[in-house]
C-alpha cells in the first residue's frame, strides 16, 4: 500500500550541483554530530514563497538574476492562500476613483504612523499591480461589463473621506489570496525560478561590516545545511500571529524572518501594533472576511442592536478594523455579548440574497458551516475579535531595503538585505492596516524589491567570499537545540507564551497588564533554556522545527510586549485605557525593538511625513473618526 | 465515505499489498499513560476516550512501518482530526510527524488517509461513534516519515500542464485588464478552487498503476481550468499536449477523485470535458 524506501540524496542535489554549489565539508560541532554543509551562490535569494516572496522572485527572474527562493512550505501552502476579501486598487471599475483617495484612507487608517512616501508609492502603483495580476491569469470576479469586480471594504472612502463608501477591493469571490498565490506560483514556474522547498531558513549570514551575505537554511528532508551566498537577500517570511493563543494565522506564521533580523542585531519596528480582526469564528479562530460586511453583513449584540451605528455613525460596520474590534469588546464588556457566556457577537448574513452568498461569499459560507455549524442563509455566525495581522516588522524604505539607525541617520540602509510583505514594515500600515491593503502591499513591495536589485546590482556580479566560519554559531545553536534535554516540552512553553500575549497584550491595554506582561514574557523566554526536544532525527524533525519556531515567536512576543508597554498613548490598534488619546507631539514615531543579550532594548525613529513628489501633498494629522 | 477503501481493494497490486493488516500495531507508551483502560467512545465519567491508530515509519530506523495506538480524551480536544494529531504531538509524542499549516482547509498541507478515505485532517470531524480511527499516509506515495509523503512527482505533473495564462497577442490595450464576461468567468468555478492537496490523485486506481505516465485528476483538472479560460489563447496547443493514451486516457471514470475532494470539486467531470474537446 505504501511504498517505504529509505532514500538517498535526491533532486535538490543534482539541481544545485548544476548551479555551481558544492558540498564544502562536514562541520563538526564539537559533539558527536556532524552536519553536512552545502554552499550555493546566487545573485539573489528570496526567503519565503508567499505573495511577497513569489512576486519578488518573479521580478528578479525577469530581470535576469539567478535567483533562489527558499521556503519552509510548498509555495501554494503559504498563508497568503488564506486571504479572502481582496486587494485594493483605485481602478475605478465601480465608480470614479483616484489613488490619492486611497492614499488618504490608508494614511488615516494608519492613524498617522504610516510613512507617507511608502503609502503614496503603494497606492499609486496599485492599479498597475492589480492589472498585472489579471494579466498573469488571476481569475477575478467580474462586473457586467467584464471588468474586475470591486467590493466595499472597511475604511475605504471616496474624495478624501467626503464622498461616501468606496468600492475599491478587487476580488476573486472570497478566495482572493488563494487565486493570487496560485497565479503567482504559475508565473514563477513559467520563469523557471529555482525553489528550495521545505528548506527552513535559520539565520542571516552577516559580514563583520554589517552587510548581509545570504542565509543559512536546513533542508528538512535530509538534514543537510545550506549556505546561500547572495548579493541581495530578501526576507518575505510573513507574520507571527501564532504568538497569540487565538489567531486567524496558520500554524506556520511564526515570524522567523523577524527573529533572524533581531538575532543579527538589527531592529524590528512597531511590533506593538497587532491587528485584531473583528470577525474570527468564536472558538475556532478561522476568519470570516470583512468582505462579508462589504457585501452587506451586519454585527448585532444580544439585544439585536446594530451597535456599530453608535460607534461609527457614518461607516458603521465598515469602520476601520481597530474601531470595530474595540466596539465589539465594549459591547461584550457591558454585558451585551451573545451566547451562554455572553462573550461574543453575532455576524448576520441571513438577510442577504442567497445568490449573493453563493456568488461572492461561497468560501466563508462553507467555513461557517464546518467550523461554527452555522447555515449562513438562516443563522448568524458567532464571532470575536481575533489576532490577524502584524503591522510591525522589519523596517524598510519604500524600495524594500532594510533600514536601521546608524549614528544620526535614522534611515541607514543595511547593504544586501531587503524585506517585503507582512514580515516587513515599510511602513504602509502604520498603527492599523486597512483590509485588502496587505495583498496589495505584498505584490507592490515584492516587485519593488526586485526593481531595486536591478538598479543596484547586475546579474552574475562577483561576490565577496563568505567570512570564515560563516554560519558556525547557527550550527552550534541548532545542534544545542536538537539535543535539548530540558524538562519543558516545546508545546507547554508555547502555550504559556500564547496565553500571556492573549491576556496581556489584548485589544485594550493598561500599564498594569503590560508591565505584568513584560515580566511574564521575560520569564517565558528564560524558561526556553529548559526546553525539551525528543526527536533527535535530522530528517523531517518537526519537533526541532517547532522548537526553533518557538524561539522565533518568543523573540517577536517579547519585543511586542515591551514596545507596547513603553508607548504611552492610544494609536490605531494600540489602545490604552490609561492613555486614551493619540499624542502626536511625543509619539508620532516608530518604535525600534532590538534583541540584545537576550533582552529587549527600545529606540525610536521618525515617521516619514513627506510624500515622494508633488503629485500629492502630505496629509497632516487630524482626529480619526469614521 | 468508503471510496478510499473500495479504491484500494480494486486497485492495489497484490504484490504490493502492505495493507494495514500487515502493519505491526504498537501501543503508545510515550505519555506513560499506558495503564489507562481502553474504553471506547462515550465511556462514563468525565472523559470520552478514543483511540487513534497512526501509521509510523522512521527513516532513521527503516524497518517495517507500524500502526501506533494513541488514546486521547475527546472532551479535551478540538473537533477535527487535526486537533487530535496536534494534541498527540503536543502532549504524548512530539516525534509524530505530519504536515499542517492553515487548519481551515485552504492550504492543502494535511492531506492523509483517515479511516480509509483521503481527506484533509483539518476538515475531517473526529467520529466519536467509531471506537478507533486509523490514520495513514496518502496511499501509494513514497513515505518520507510517518504521515509525510513525497509530493515531487505530483508537483511536476502539475507544472507539466503549464498552469499560467498564455497569450499570442498582447492585450489590446496595454495596462488594461483582459475583459471576461461573468459567464466566461463562471466556467472556471469548480476548478480554480483546487488546493493541490493530492487527495484525488492518490485515491485514483489508475494513478496508482501509472503514477508517472498518467497525469492524474488534479493535474488534468488544472489543464481544463486553463483550457476553459476565455483569456487563454493556447487552447489548441494545450489540448494537443495532453492528447495521449497515458497522460489523459488512463482516466476510466472511476470517480474516486470526486468522492475524495475535500473542496467538493469533481475532477472526473473536468476530465470528461477535455475528452469531449479532443474529439
Ligand atoms: C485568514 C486571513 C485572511 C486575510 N485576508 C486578506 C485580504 O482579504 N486582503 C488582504 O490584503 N490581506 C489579507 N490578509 C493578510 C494577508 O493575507 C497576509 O498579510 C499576506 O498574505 C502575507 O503575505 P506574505 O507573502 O508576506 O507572507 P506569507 O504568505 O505568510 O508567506 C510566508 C512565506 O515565508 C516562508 N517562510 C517563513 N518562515 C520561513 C523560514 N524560516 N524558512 C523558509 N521559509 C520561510 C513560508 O514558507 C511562506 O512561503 C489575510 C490574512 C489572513 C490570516
Amino acid at each position: 500500500m505504501w511504498r517505504c524506501v529509505s532514500r538517498s540524496l535526491r533532486a535538490p542535489y543534482s539541481r544545485t550541483s548544476l548551479s555551481g554549489s558544492r558540498i564544502s565539508r562536514l562541520f563538526s560541532t564539537g559533539s558527536t554530530d556532524d552536519y553536512k554543509i552545502v554552499d550555493h551562490t546566487y545573485d539573489a535569494v528570496v526567503v519565503g514563497a508567499g505573495g511577497a516572496g513569489l512576486r519578488a522572485a518573479i521580478g528578479l527572474s525577469e530581470h535576469g538574476f539567478n535567483t533562489a527562493c527558499i521556503t519552509k512550505l510548498f509555495p501554494t501552502r503559504s498563508h497568503t492562500v488564506a486571504a479572502q476579501g481582496g486587494i485594493n486598487a483605485a481602478l475605478g471599475n465601480m465608480s470614479e476613483d483616484d489613488w490619492r483617495w486611497h492614499m488618504y484612507d490608508t494614511v488615516k487608517g494608519s492613524d498617522w504612523l504610516g510613512d507617507q512616501d511608502a503609502i503614496q508609492y503603494m497606492c499609486r502603483e496599485a492599479p498597475k499591480a492589480v492589472i498585472e495580476l489579471e494579466n498573469y491569469g488571476l481569475p477575478f470576479s467580474r462586473t457586467e461589463e467584464g471588468k474586475i469586480y470591486q467590493r466595499a471594504f472597511g475604511g475605504q472612502s471616496l474624495d478624501f473621506g467626503k464622498g461616501g463608501q468606496a468600492y475599491r477591493c478587487a476580488c476573486a469571490a472570497d478566495r482572493t489570496g488563494h487565486a493570487l498565490l496560485h497565479t503567482l506560483y504559475g508565473q514563477a514556474m513559467k520563469h523557471n525560478t529555482q525553489f528550495f522547498v521545505e528548506y527552513f531558513a535559520l539565520d542571516l549570514l552577516m559580514a563583520s561590516d554589517g552587510s548581509c551575505q545570504g542565509v543559512i537554511a536546513l533542508n528538512m528532508e535530509d538534514g543537510t545545511l545550506h549556505r546561500f551566498r547572495s548579493a541581495q537577500t530578501i526576507l518575505a517570511t510573513g507574520g507571527y500571529g501564532r504568538a497569540y493563543f487565538s489567531a486567524t494565522s496558520a500554524h506556520t506564521c511564526t515570524g522567523d524572518g523577524n527573529a533572524m533580523v533581531a538575532r543579527a542585531g538589527l531592529p524590528l519596528q512597531d511590533l506593538e501594533f497587532v491587528q485584531f480582526h473583528p470577525t474570527g469564528i468564536y472558538g475556532a479562530g478561522c476568519l470570516i472576511t470583512e468582505g462579508s460586511r462589504g457585501e452587506g453583513g451586519i454585527l448585532r449584540n444580544s439585544e439585536g442592536e446594530r451597535f456599530m451605528e453608535r460607534y461609527a455613525p457614518t461607516a458603521k460596520d465598515l469602520a476601520s478594523r481597530d474601531v470595530v474590534s474595540r466596539s465589539m469588546t465594549m459591547e461584550i464588556r457591558e454585558g451585551r455579548g451573545v451566547g451562554p457566556h455572553k462573550d461574543h457577537i453575532y455576524l448576520h448574513l441571513n438577510h442577504l440574497p442567497p445568490e449573493v452568498l453563493k456568488e461572492r461569499l461561497p468560501g466563508i459560507s462553507e467555513t461557517a458551516a464546518i467550523f461554527a455549524g452555522v447555515d449562513v442563509t438562516k443563522e448568524p455566525i458567532p464571532v470575536l475579535p481575533t489576532v490577524h495581522y502584524n503591522m510591525g516588522g522589519i523596517p524598510t524604505n519604500y524600495h524594500g531595503e532594510v533600514v536601521t539607525i546608524k549614528g544620526d541617520d535614522p534611515d541607514a540602509v543595511v547593504p544586501g538585505l531587503m524585506a517585503a510583505g507582512e514580515a516587513a514594515c515599510a511602513s504602509v500600515h502604520g498603527a492599523n492596516r486597512l483590509g485588502a491593503n496587505s495583498l496589495l502591499d505584498i505584490v507592490v513591495f515584492g516587485r519593488a524589491c526586485a526593481n531595486r536589485v536591478a538598479e543596484i546590482n547586475k546579474p552574475g556580479e562577483k561576490q565577496r567570499p563568505l567570512e570564515e566560519d560563516a554560519g558556525r554559531k547557527t550550527i552550534e545553536w541548532l545542534n544545542k537545540l536538537r539535543n535539548s534535554r530540558g524538562s519543558l516540552p516545546t508545546s507547554s512553553i508555547r502555550l504559556n507564551m500564547q496565553r500571556i500575549m492573549q491576556n496581556n497584550a489584548a485589544v485594550f491595554r493598561t500599564q498594569e497588564t503590560l508591565e505584568e506582561g513584560c515580566q511574564l514574557i521575560d520569564k517565558a523566554w528564560e524558561s526556553f533554556e529548559d526546553v525539551q526536544v525528543k526527536d533527535r532525527s535530522l530528517i523531517w524533525n518537526s519537533d526541532l522545527i517547532e522548537t526553533i519556531e518557538l524561539e522565533n515567536l518568543l523573540i517577536n512576543a517579547a519585543i511586542t510586549m515591551h514596545s507596547a508597554e513603553a508607548r504611552k498613548e492610544s494609536r490605531g490598534a494600540h489602545a490604552r485605557e490609561d492613555f486614551t488619546k493619540r499624542e502626536d507631539g511625543e509619539w508620532m514615531k516608530h518604535t525600534l525593538g532590538y534583541w540584545e543579550d537576550e533582552k529587549v532594548r527600545l529606540d525610536y525613529r521618525p515617521v516619514h511625513m513627506d510624500t515622494l513628489d508633488d503629485e500629492i501633498e502630505t496629509f497632516p494629522p487630524k482626529a480619526r473618526v469614521y | 465515505m468508503a471510496s478510499g477503501l473500495i479504491g484500494r481493494l480494486v486497485g492495489t497490486k497484490p504484490s504490493r499489498l502492505t495493507t494495514a493488516a500487515r502493519l505491526i500495531p504498537a501501543r503508545c507508551t510515550a505519555s506513560g499513560s499506558e495503564a489507562e483502560p481502553k474504553a471506547s467512545s462515550g465511556g462514563g465519567g468525565g472523559s470520552k476516550l478514543k483511540t487513534f491508530q497512526i501509521y509510523r515509519w522512521n527513516p532513521d530506523n527503516p524497518g517495517k512501518p507500524q500502526l501506533q495506538d494513541y488514546q486521547i480524551d475527546l472532551k479535551d480536544c478540538g473537533p477535527m482530526v487535526l486537533d487530535a494529531l496536534i494534541k498527540i504531538k503536543n502532549e504524548m509524542d512530539p516525534s509524530l510527524t505530519f504536515r499542517r499549516s492553515c487548519r481551515e482547509g485552504i492550504c492543502g498541507s494535511c492531506a492523509m488517509n483517515i479511516d480509509g478515505c483521503n481527506g484533509l485532517a483539518c476538515l475531517t470531524k473526529i467520529q466519536d461513534g467509531a471506537s478507533e480511527t486509523t490514520i495513514t499516509p496518502l496511499p501509494h506515495m513514497f513515505v518520507i516519515k510517518d504521515l509525510v509523503v513525497d509530493m515531487t512527482n505530483f508537483y511536476n505533473q502539475y507544472k507539466s500542464i503549464e498552469p499560467w495564462l498564455k497569450r499570442k497577442n498582447p492585450p489590446s490595450e496595454p495596462g488594461k485588464e483582459i475583459l471576461q464576461s461573468k459567464k466566461d468567468r463562471a466556467k472556471l468555478d469548480g476548478m480554480y478552487e483546487c488546493i493541490l492537496c493530492a487527495c484525488c490523485s492518490t485515491s485514483c486506481p489508475s494513478y496508482w498503476w501509472n503514477p508517472e505516465s498518467y497525469l492524474g485528476p488534479a493535474a488534468l483538472l488544472h489543464a481544463n481550468r486553463w483550457i476553459s479560460d476565455s483569456r487563454d489563447e493556447y487552447t489548441k496547443e494545450r489540448l494537443e499536449a495532453i492528447d495521449d493514451e497515458f497522460k489523459l486516457y488512463r482516466c476510466h471514470t472511476i470517480l474516486n477523485c470526486a468522492r475524495a475532494c475535500p473542496k467538493g470539486l469533481n475532477p472526473g467531470k473536468q476530465i470528461a470535458h477535455i475528452k469531449q474537446l479532443q474529439r
